[in-house]
């Protein structure tokens, strides 16, 4: 079928000029758009009160989303429950696998906490969480990943916070809105993480890969001594998380490192927990590894500190 | 008096008499539609990786591919800014794609003004395939070229899902006709 005429304008006067003010505003549009891409390439922090604000209006939706994936999960639970015992079965391999971190997390604890008796100064305790939010969605079409928090501002979230789950970590706050946040997930690609081998001290970087696994690069190049099934918890250094969080599990050995397999899919968490930055300053002192990620406001005279 | 026939004063869209289709459902649907598409980040899928096709952007192709004219030519800039918002893509490359997907859509029909499901589709593809790999080029994350088979996937899935959106699209379309409004 051939369009409707509109595309001819013929000898009309009026409609030749509709269609050429309309290629005008189409292209002023694309090259707004252009700036627009320019600017926030350059600055990415400049439209993150714009943005914040969208997905505070919008998050209704997605916490209702979030609401109907428990319940609709769980009913079809119970009704998988009467048919099969796999369900169960499932249940406890989820929990024997928490307990598997748990105990690496433990001994990765223990080991820190020998290494510490040296250090007087530093105590070592629980952390009480700022707040617990459940992930009501992710930017699941771009190679970006951002995942959406259900708590902002209000709750007593600020940028830079860890974000974990029973699992392990899940990322950091990216930017924080009255009732949202964005999270920083820990595959996204400018995610850094610093981590150490829970059984020993052989640190690294994880470094997300936008695929859902992280690549973990060693500091200290040589032989490799990364095996299949190390676990990497956090190290600490930085400041931002605090020592001893699950963060991977080696998949593959490559030549300077390891790929590792995320220990905590955000996509199987209910609910997460933002703790407080590890050492508060570290934010300030904007000493994360993904300055360009962090809002100038009040870091912008310390990253030339960092720089060095 | 001569009986008339008692379909001739309906149609598929309603009553002929008395109604009138409604401005706001006609130019309002095909907006409205794009901007709930462009709200898909909110779903609740936390993916791992890129998987989602861009369902803002196969909804703007599919109403421009399937009632050229309805959108206007500036469409691009108000939708690629509602789309930069959630999409979590860095603001302005949403407006730019959307914009050069307009302009070109409509060279295109300038060039080839005849139709059919194959070559809608095969623009769809096109469009979508260069969609996904500027807007990775253009998320800011630094993703080396190595890696850019990750988008595969969400590639094929969006390609797939076009003839379904293109679907969706012609059932609002008759949606969007129908006679509500009362005259008089």
């Amino acid at each position: 079928m051939a369009p409707p005429s509109a595309q001819i304008s013929g000898s009309n006067k009026k409609a030749q000029l509709g269609r050429f003010a309309g290629y005008v505003f189409a292209t002023a549009g694309a090259v707004i758009g252009a700036l627009l891409l320019i600017i926030s390439l350059w600055r990415p922090d400049a439209f993150y009160g714009l943005r914040s604000m969208a997905t505070d209006a919008a998050s209704p939706v997605g916490e209702a989303g979030a609401a109907t994936r428990t319940g609709s999960r769980s009913f079809f639970e119970a009704i998988a429950g009467y048919y099969d015992a796999g369900n169960k079965n499932a249940e406890l391999e989820r929990e024997n696998e928490i307990a598997r971190v748990r105990l690496a997390e433990m001994r990765a604890l223990e080991q820190e906490n020998a290494r510490l008796k040296a250090v007087l100064d530093l105590r070592e305790g629980d952390v009480e969480p700022v707040a617990t939010g459940r992930l009501i969605g992710s930017s699941s079409a771009s190679t970006r990943r951002f995942g959406y928090l259900s708590s902002g501002r209000d709750d007593g979230i600020e940028v830079g916070m860890p974000v974990t789950s029973p699992m392990g970590l899940v990322g950091r706050i990216l930017e924080a809105g009255g009732s949202t946040s964005r999270v920083l997930l820990l595959t996204d690609p400018e995610s850094i993480v610093p981590v150490r081998r829970a059984i020993d001290d052989v640190v690294a970087f994880a470094e997300g890969r936008a695929d859902g696994s992280l690549r973990i690069r060693l500091i200290n190049l040589g032989i490799n001594p990364l095996e299949e099934g190390d676990i990497f918890v956090t190290s600490g250094t930085g400041g931002l998380f605090r020592p001893g969080v699950a963060v991977a599990m080696v998949t593959e050995i490559t030549n300077d490192g390891a790929i590792g397999r995320l220990l905590s899919n955000p996509a199987a968490t209910d609910f997460v927990v933002i703790e407080p930055a590890f050492v508060p300053e570290a934010i300030e002192a904007a000493d994360a590894p993904l300055q360009t990620e962090q809002p100038a406001g009040e870091d912008a005279p310390a990253e030339g500190a960092a720089a060095d | 008096m001569e009986q008339l026939n008692p379909s001739a004063r309906r149609d598929q869209f309603g009553s002929k008499i008395n109604r009138d289709f409604s401005p706001v459902l006609a130019y309002g649907i095909p907006w409205l539609m794009i901007l709930l598409a462009s709200l898909s980040p909110l779903l609740p899928i936390i993916a791992p990786l890129p998987i989602l096709p861009p369902l803002g952007f196969l909804c703007l192709l599919a109403w421009r591919v399937l009632r050229p004219g309805l959108l206007p030519m500036w469409a691009g800039l108000p939708l690629g800014f509602f789309d930069d918002l959630f999409s979590g893509q860095p603001l302005g490359s949403g407006i730019l794609l959307f914009s050069l997907t307009m302009i070109a859509l409509d060279l295109i029909e300038l060039r080839f003004p005849w139709r059919g499901f194959w070559q809608d589709w095969g623009i769809a593809a096109v469009f979508v395939s260069l969609y996904l790999i500027l807007a990775a080029l253009f998320s800011g994350s630094g993703l080396p070229l190595v890696q850019y088979p990750l988008i595969l996937p969400q590639l094929a899935l969006a390609i797939l899902l076009f003839p379904v959106v293109a679907q969706l699209v012609s059932l609002l379309d008759r949606v969007r006709l129908t006679r509500v409004r009362k005259i008089g």
